[in-house]
């Protein structure tokens, strides 16, 4: 639960939370006036050396480290440390580190935010604690001086209705107060979030990691299909052509039946090595694109599958191959599982968003959970910032689209 | 020009391997390798100063391992559109294939998988037939065409599309006859049939067997 949830609840001022939001603020506000404090002293009398500017430039670590405590007041969602760690011990690294990190002086500025506020963050408090206070005390207080009052050092009450109304007052003026402080510290500590978190530096951190990992992946397989081009390939090659010129030299007979069966055997492991390479890395999505490869997919798959893409250009080669995958993921999933008569794959590219779908009239009811086929697209289509959609209703049709973010590659000479 | 005939040949291949046995193998029927290159870029020049009557280049070569040895054929058959180029690829696949028959008109043109090598006789063939400015469509690659599902070609029969193939490859009309098992005479019947449903004109029997084959890869 936090804060913005608890204003919504009937029994907020029955509740702990103004008084936690109270704490809270009275928190901020000693921090605050400790970083003042703190600030000038700093800058001022260690200005002299350069040490002093140095130091202050730190003092957002500590403040920042009171207000993840304090904010639990508030929040129950943990606000994550965003430090590296330092690589080696040290001071040395340690001083390296902070000096250079972003949040480093994301937590300055949380600080020096927090000196600036810190007289309004009391005011907040002050109103709803002291002032509906002063107002109830307000018939005591003339009971116990017999003349007059200052109502909040300023206005005069000297007789009795007069006062028992401005205690009246206090009920309407705490509900008032409690409402406004408690928007204040809620605003206050969104603020102290945002400033402290940022962009969530180990998300995208991650986030590139996974991009990282494809891209790898992706390499290592057209390094793999390009040892197998350039290596096992052309050897086979080579022995057929030395196969064939030995049938040529060998006298009729059983040799050269033979040397038939042997050269047999070689062009057969050619065309297995060529489905092979095909289906780790297709060179011809390299060489000419995603409707080439996909057209080709069409006229070999089992199912008559129309296509219709139409794409202003290349795209990057992740975006390609990412695109690539799904079609045929889901054609070979079309063909085995949907019963389908006929398929249809079509896509465009608009507003820096290439689409892709795949259709097909079969009976429909796919389940996304069903396979693992599924999944692991939808977890390579994410790496790319990508969406990947599948609507199956029974009866069909069933529907995969995939959206990617991108732009098209200039064309090339 | 008969199969016995010497031909200066332009030899483009990166793998030592290939590029000498099919050098050896090319000189063992006769033929003159004029030279022997490892990378594509060097196949203008090449194809300058040896004059060769065939262009023999693989598709995937230094410096970028793409097709830049189908984008220099293409190239050539631009700037010499009577030089009969022979590619010979690793790629079944017809996109390959259609792009390099698209690039001139069609003749003194073809495109062997590497797999046809090791038949010698019928690859020395087949170079024959592509200097002597024939079409020559490796059949694996034919096949796949064949499945395409697309017109214009629906209209035509089953047969018609086996012959269609045969020519494709560059059969003529008595071996295709020989293949068929059937006389020449049902041959040629096939090839009128052919020809008037693919709309192709009724004169110059061989250039429409080649705008035939074309209208076959296009579709």
């Amino acid at each position: 639960m936090n804060v913005w949830q608890a204003l919504g609840s009937r029994r907020f001022l029955l509740s702990a939370w103004p008084w936690r939001a109270a704490a809270y603020l009275l928190g901020g506000a000693l921090t605050g006036a400790l970083v003042l404090l703190a600030g000038l002293l700093l800058l001022t009398a260690g200005a002299l050396v350069v040490l002093g500017p140095a130091a202050f430039a730190l003092t957002g670590l500590p403040v920042a480290r009171a207000e993840r405590r304090a904010r639990r007041l508030l929040d129950d969602r943990p606000l994550p440390d965003a430090h590296r760690t330092p690589p080696r011990p040290g001071l040395r690294s340690w001083l390296y580190t902070r000096y250079t990190e972003p949040v480093t002086w994301r937590e300055l500025g949380h600080a020096l935010l927090l000196a600036l506020l810190w007289p309004f963050d009391v005011l907040a408090v002050v109103l709803t604690v002291a002032v509906p206070l002063a107002l109830l005390a307000t018939p005591v207080l003339l009971g116990v001086d017999g003349e007059q009052v200052n109502v909040l050092k300023a206005w005069p009450v000297t007789s009795w209705p007069l006062a028992v109304a401005v205690a009246a007052l206090a009920g309407p003026v705490f509900v008032l107060a409690a409402y406004g402080m408690t928007v204040y510290a809620g605003a206050r500590a969104a603020l102290a979030r945002t400033l402290l978190t940022g962009p969530d530096a180990r998300i995208t951190e991650l986030t590139r990691s996974r991009v990282r990992l494809v891209d790898a992946f992706e390499a290592e397989r057209a390094r793999i299909e390009r040892d197998l081009h350039d290596g096992a390939q052309q050897r086979l090659v080579a022995l057929t052509m030395m196969l064939g010129l030995a049938r040529l030299d060998a006298p009729a007979g059983p040799l050269t039946t033979r040397l038939a069966r042997a050269q047999d055997e070689a062009e057969r492991a050619l065309t297995e090595l060529r489905e092979l390479i095909r289906g780790i890395h297709p060179p011809l999505l390299t060489d000419f694109g995603l409707p080439a490869a996909v057209a080709e997919l069409a006229d070999r798959s089992v199912l008559p599958v129309a296509v219709g893409l139409d794409l202003p250009g290349r795209f990057p080669a992740p975006i390609e191959s990412t695109a690539w995958f799904v079609v045929c993921e889901a054609v070979a999933n079309l063909t085995r599982h949907s019963g389908a008569a006929q398929a249809e794959i079509t896509g465009g590219y608009a507003d820096g968003l290439l689409t892709v779908r795949v259709r097909d009239d079969g009976r429909g009811g796919a389940d996304p959970d069903g396979g693992t086929g599924l999944l692991r697209l939808g977890d390579r289509v994410s790496v790319v910032d990508g969406r990947l959609t599948l609507s199956s209703p029974p009866g069909g049709p069933t529907v995969l689209t995939v959206e990617l973010p991108c732009r098209p590659l200039p064309p090339c000479a | 020009m008969p199969a016995t005939a010497t031909l200066r040949v332009v030899l483009a291949e990166d793998s030592v391997l290939l590029r000498e046995g099919l050098a050896g193998l090319l000189a063992r029927f006769g033929h003159e390798v004029v030279a022997a290159i490892d990378d594509a870029a060097a196949l203008p020049e090449a194809v300058a100063t040896g004059r060769p009557d065939i262009v023999v280049t693989d598709v995937r070569m230094p410096p970028g391992f793409t097709d830049e040895g189908l984008r220099a054929a293409v190239e050539l058959r631009r700037r010499h559109p009577a030089l009969p180029i022979l590619v010979l690829s690793q790629y079944v696949e017809t996109t390959y294939a259609t792009h390099l028959l698209e690039s001139g008109d069609g003749t003194g043109v073809g495109y062997l998988l590497k797999d046809r090598i090791g038949r010698v006789e019928e690859f020395v063939e087949a170079l024959h037939r592509v200097a002597d400015g024939g079409t020559v469509v490796d059949p694996e690659v034919v096949r796949q065409l064949l499945r395409r599902r697309r017109d214009p070609l629906g209209a035509l029969t089953p047969r018609e599309r086996e012959v269609l193939a045969l020519i494709a490859e560059g059969r003529s009309n008595a071996a295709i006859a020989a293949r068929l098992v059937v006389t020449e005479a049902a041959v040629a019947k096939h090839i009128r049939a052919i020809l008037q449903k693919l709309d192709l004109p009724q004169d110059e029997q061989d250039h429409r067997r080649v705008l035939a084959v074309l209208a076959y890869l296009r579709a």
